[in-house]
């Protein structure tokens, strides 16, 4: 599992070998004159020997050198680190990018069945853990493993005998990591589980937080933000203690291995097998290679983490996109109308059947009304006619062309739709209101205005059409939100309709009005419409009547109100106060 | 930073003991040199063996009591950071709970989120390295170079003059990259509210062919959020290759002071190498401290934006009179007198002098045309706003006068956006009263009408609604939000707009329902549709955030232009 994850996380840093071979080469740099250093110093102190016996020559020598090789070393290593920054923000930004990507291509009914918190904290949180680990796996991970290697070959050529102590004590950090992290890591996952819970709380409670307010519910959302709270923070500072033993016991081990090459040192030294100042760039070194022993250990753990969160991301990143478009899909241009479905089953779960054999032909231009009780499945007509979601088996042919092998562009650019959830995105009034037709010319974007009611309102707003309007809407009434949805739609003049409940929320006065300029727009063009108030579909050409699933009753007005049926029953409600 | 010491204030016993046991694990390491030096002076210079393995024991003796010291910080450092940060997430949500409705208007829930959930990991993080190793830092660095002065003062010179150096570029590249830090959460936040909207207006992107461009959209965010990553971080990546630059110029310094003085007798080879070690723990030290840093930054940077969230205020200043129940038979249940709204950013009034009184248990119709102020009037009686002219007042007395508890408690609102949350039907309605009986949830789904497709549901009660009621449609969760106001039991009910989504027989059976609930509430209806409230006891019509007129059905349709076109936009004439 994790195995591929690393596979898929290279496969994305391939793309930067460039700098990433920079990275590498100046890893060695760095390391290699890190490692030079102590031996030009302990060159220095050897020819400090005693009163009146110092050669400042040779030392002014040494000391010129170091100058020139710390030089190098700083520059090689600022640009290690600004090739490390860029891969590691590089492959993040394309994640986020692929993920949008196939967030933009999802099924709708993904979307529909996730929590919008996971989605998004896939994308942000998990990434950035992510990237986090990464950025510390270049930086520490590569310079730690050289330097082990680079101190390894200095010592060795020094003296043999004290090399062996130093590699024969250091793995015993190495155990003590590993075991500390195994022990760790189902804390960090408890913790990651918490933090996931409490995340899709605060998502609920602050997206809903007017309900919260009228509800006076504050002070149950916040016990029960509490009880999450304490237990995150009870994971969270085991998963913090126990992984930060890690680095005071490989330091540990460590002191050990300097106390041993002090002693096995000095010894030798005493026999003459090395210098004082060999001694001194040993235990420099010593010091030098265990250090990264801990650092990678770190890095272990830290990694382990990101992988973890990379696996989250590339799970949504290879959820399975809509049905691909047929390799010779049509772009249909000239859009005539005609709509017609046949022998069509759907349902969004197989258990519960919804619509079963649902036939219906309609012809250029003639409207369509479909009533019916709450959840007899209206939307989910919509749903299939915009290929929202892909029919059981039947088929639904536009301008004679089963939707199915069109683009979803063009099938989707031939239909105008205006849904009763509005929903506006954050920018200007203008941005919403050309989302169909972004090249449309002030006087198209005034007229479309004007002829939606929403000119008015839009004109006394303080910027006018360049006002910003916040995060689904900000403090735009529900009314003006529904009438900034249509005049979106009545600027594109696309040549089929579909209005769900499109005018719900607009007062009755308003309405009437922009009904004429509907009418107008519908004139030549087939519309479905989906509406309660009866008003507005007695004109319908086509009445469907349906009922969980089914259509029960099709005709006109007055066919329908003649057969005394469902629709009669309906229509005479209205009036019944 | 002053609001981060107000959570670590609970863990003073814990701030102190860490780094205090951190500083104490650096003494034992600060004498690790100095054991050396006289290993090598001492040691090899006298040729005696035992006195090497003596001290070489001191040295492990040295490394265990640091191992304990280590340990006990770490605790002590984890616990405080834990417990601070959880502190600040409880106070933080509960501070957003506080918050009244024109807030939450401007701040927008995308950045609260990023704010509760990454800023303050980013905090507990800073926290925990701050008490572990700020302190430790400066200590070691103090510390090596006390102990540089105790071997020869005139060579610890060279440490006086670098440690400001240091100094400067440490703090220096901290003051830098946080303000860039703080650009970086923004970039987050911009990304966040891109992703969130691709997720909730799926349909409108998707009917609209806007996938390529949201999907240009998300890039071009990411690639702001990118470069500035990518200059942050090349400027904190400055910080080692300089200090390292600083470190080694200072040990050249050392090395040639030390050749001099060795030369002229007062200094020993040991002492020089103690002192070069003084400064190579100087330098092990700063490369730690320079990554560490940038989380550190990180974490002020992000404490900042959690502290711009404290510092908004609830506009909203609580009552103290409990509202209750008592009735008096003379006293208006709701009275506006003269009210005017203006919104928060707002150019003009979105409604202004509107006067009109209800009795208890009467039935108030409002009804105007799309951006009347229909809402707004309503929202001012449960003060989700506060009326900016005149009063809105309850059983005689102002709202503003109860606390905003019992006033809520008392009025029961359906908005006109109905929202559910995760949970069991039966969690749901129990908003309204959380100790209601199954018994007390039907009859509140049936006068909701929303009994008939519950009870067909598997688990009734315990059904699964998901976030936002996604798996319910329009209708069914319109009725759920109806019953959830309805288990109250109101005194006082307003229903905002709240039936649009019901066809006319279920909304004529509601209204029937809610008319014969005992007690029976006082009413507020607003609708668009004219036959909703013809039966209402007064009907209040605006136009324009302005009172047109207010009466009877009879009595407007006799007098009230705007009410007859209006009621013959739904009813043409003669019918």
């Amino acid at each position: 599992m994790s195995g591929k994850t690393i596979k898929k996380v290279l496969y994305r840093i391939k793309h930067y070998w460039g700098y990433l071979a920079i990275s590498v080469i100046m890893a060695m740099i760095t390391v290699a004159s890190t490692l030079y250093v102590p031996i030009i110093i302990g060159d220095a102190i050897d020819f400090i020997i005693d009163r009146g016996n110092v050669d400042f020559a040779a030392i002014t020598d040494c000391l010129i050198k170091v100058g020139i090789v710390v030089a190098v070393t700083a520059l090689s290593q600022w640009i290690m680190n600004v090739c490390n920054n860029k891969i590691t923000y590089h492959v993040t930004r394309d994640i986020r990018d692929e993920a949008m990507e196939r967030i933009a291509h999802l099924p709708l009914n993904y979307i529909d069945t996730r929590s919008y918190g996971d989605i998004v904290s896939r994308v942000i949180a998990d990434v950035d853990t992510f990237a986090e680990g990464l950025l510390m796996g270049f930086t520490q991970f590569f310079s730690g493993v050289m330097t082990i290697i680079g101190t390894l070959v200095f010592m060795l050529s020094i003296n043999v005998k004290i090399t062996l102590v130093v590699v024969l004590i250091t793995p015993v950090s190495f155990l003590v990591a590993s075991f500390i992290a195994k022990k760790t890591y189902s804390m960090f996952k408890l913790q990651s589980e918490a933090r996931g819970e409490q995340t899709a709380l605060i998502d609920e409670m602050i997206g809903g937080q007017k309900v919260v307010l009228a509800y006076n519910h504050s002070d149950e959302a916040i016990e029960k933000f509490d009880e999450i709270n304490e237990r995150l923070s009870k994971y969270s500072l085991r998963a913090i203690f126990f992984s930060s033993i890690t680095n005071p016991s490989t330091r540990f081990v460590n002191s050990l291995v300097y106390a041993g090459v002090a002693v096995t040192g000095a010894i030798t030294a005493i026999g003459g097998g090395i210098t004082i100042g060999q001694l001194s760039c040993f235990l420099s070194y010593a010091n030098q290679y265990t250090k990264p022993f801990n650092e990678i250990s770190g890095v272990i753990t830290e990694l382990q983490n990101a992988l973890a969160c990379a696996a989250r991301i590339f799970e949504l990143i290879e959820e399975q996109p809509e049905v691909p478009e047929a390799e010779n899909a049509v772009v249909l241009e000239n859009i005539d109308g005609t709509v017609e479905l046949e022998k069509v089953y759907f349902s969004y779960v197989p258990e519960k059947k919804l619509i079963e054999d649902f036939n219906l032909k309609v012809k250029k231009g003639q409207r369509v009304a479909i009533v019916g009780p709450t959840g007899c499945g209206k939307t989910t007509v919509i749903n299939l006619l915009m290929r929202f979601y892909d029919v059981n088996s039947g088929s639904i042919k536009v301008s004679d062309v089963d939707i199915r092998d069109l683009t979803r562009h063009s099938l989707r650019a031939g239909y105008g739709m205006v849904l009763q959830e509005t929903w506006l995105k954050s920018g200007t009034i203008r941005d919403n209101i050309t989302m169909g037709k972004p090249d449309a010319t002030e006087e198209e974007i005034i007229a479309a205005a004007k002829a939606s009611h929403a000119h008015g309102f839009i004109k006394r707003l303080p910027k006018g059409y360049d006002t910003e309007i916040g995060e689904d809407g900000g403090s735009l009434s529900q009314g003006q939100k529904q009438l900034l949805c249509i005049a979106r739609v009545m600027l594109c003049k696309p040549p089929m309709l579909i209005l769900d409940e499109a005018t719900s929320s607009i007062d009755t006065r308003t309405e009437l009005k922009i009904q004429n300029a509907f009418a107008k727009l519908m004139e030549g063009r087939t519309s479905f419409i989906v509406a309660h108030r009866l008003s507005t579909i007695q004109s319908a050409d086509i009445i469907l009547v349906m009922k969980d699933g089914h259509i029960i009753e099709q005709g006109n007005h007055d066919t329908l109100l003649r057969q005394g049926g469902f629709y009669k029953n309906l229509y005479e409600s209205q009036f019944a106060g | 930073m002053k609001m981060i010491w107000k959570y670590l204030k609970d863990y003073k016993k814990e701030c102190v003991f860490a780094p205090l046991f951190k500083m104490l694990e650096a003494i034992f390491e600060l004498f690790v040199p100095l054991v050396v030096s006289s290993i090598i002076d001492k040691g090899i210079g006298g040729g005696d063996q035992n006195y090497i393995i003596k001290m070489c024991m001191l040295l492990i003796t040295l490394a265990v009591i640091g191992l304990v010291c280590a340990i006990t910080a770490q605790f002590f450092s984890a616990k405080a950071a834990v417990g601070c940060a959880t502190g600040m997430r409880h106070s933080l949500f509960a501070h957003i709970q506080g918050l009244s409705y024109t807030e939450i208007d401007t701040i927008g829930s995308s950045t609260l989120i990023t704010r509760m959930t990454s800023d303050i990991n980013q905090v507990q993080n800073g926290v925990n390295l701050v008490l572990r190793l700020f302190l430790r830092s400066p200590f070691i660095v103090f510390g090596a170079m006390i102990m540089a002065f105790t071997i020869d003062v005139q060579a610890a010179l060279v440490f006086v003059a670098a440690i400001p150096v240091l100094a400067v570029i440490v703090f220096g590249i901290m003051m830098i990259t946080r303000p860039l830090y703080k650009k970086v959460q923004a970039g987050l936040d911009k990304i966040l509210l891109v992703t969130r909207e691709n997720l909730t207006g799926v349909r409108v992107i998707r009917a609209f062919n806007k996938e390529e461009e949201e999907i240009e959209r998300f890039e071009k965010a990411n690639e702001e959020l990118n470069g500035l990553q990518k200059f942050v971080g090349s400027i904190s990546g400055l910080m080692n290759p300089l200090t390292y630059v600083v470190v080694n110029v200072s040990i050249i310094a050392l090395i040639w002071l030390g050749a001099v003085r060795v030369d002229a007798g007062t200094l020993t080879t040991g002492a020089v190498i103690a002192l070069y070690n003084y400064m190579s723990q100087i330098l092990v030290e700063l490369i730690k401290l320079a990554n560490l840093i940038v989380s550190v930054t990180k974490a002020l940077a992000c404490a900042n934006r959690i502290d711009g969230v404290f510092a908004i205020e609830s506009s909203m200043e609580d009552g103290k009179v409990k509202a209750d129940d008592s009735v008096k038979a003379d006293i208006p249940a709701v009275e506006f007198r003269n009210v005017a709204l203006k919104y928060a950013n707002a150019a003009e009034d979105s409604v202004t002098g509107v006067t009109f009184k209800v009795m208890k248990g009467q039935t108030v119709g409002i009804i105007g045309g799309t951006g009347s102020g229909k809402s707004t009037l309503v929202s001012m009686i449960p003060r989700f706003y506060d009326a900016t002219g005149g009063q809105v007042l309850i059983d005689g007395r102002d709202v503003k006068e109860y606390t905003l508890e019992s006033l809520r408690d008392k009025v029961a609102v359906v908005l006109q956006k109905a929202q559910l949350f995760k949970g069991s039907i039966r969690d749901n309605i129990k908003w309204g009263k959380p100790d209601a009986t199954d018994e007390e949830i039907m009859e509140a789904l049936e006068v909701a009408q929303a009994k008939e497709f519950v009870v067909k549901k598997d688990g009734v009660l315990d059904s699964f609604v998901e976030q936002g009621g996604k798996n319910l449609s329009g209708g069914q969760r319109q009725r759920l939000t109806i019953a959830r106001a309805v288990v109250k039991k109101p005194d006082i009910l307003i229903l905002d707009d709240s039936a649009s989504a019901l066809d006319y027989a279920t909304d004529a059976a509601l209204r029937k329902s809610i008319r014969e609930m005992t007690p029976s509430p006082t009413l507020f209806i607003v609708s668009q549709r004219a036959s909703s409230l013809k039966f209402a006891d007064i009907i209040v019509v605006l136009d324009d955030g302005e009172v047109a007129g207010i009466g009877t059905h009879d009595e407007l349709l006799a007098a009230c232009e705007v009410y007859q076109e209006i009621y013959y936009s739904q009813y043409k004439k003669g019918e």
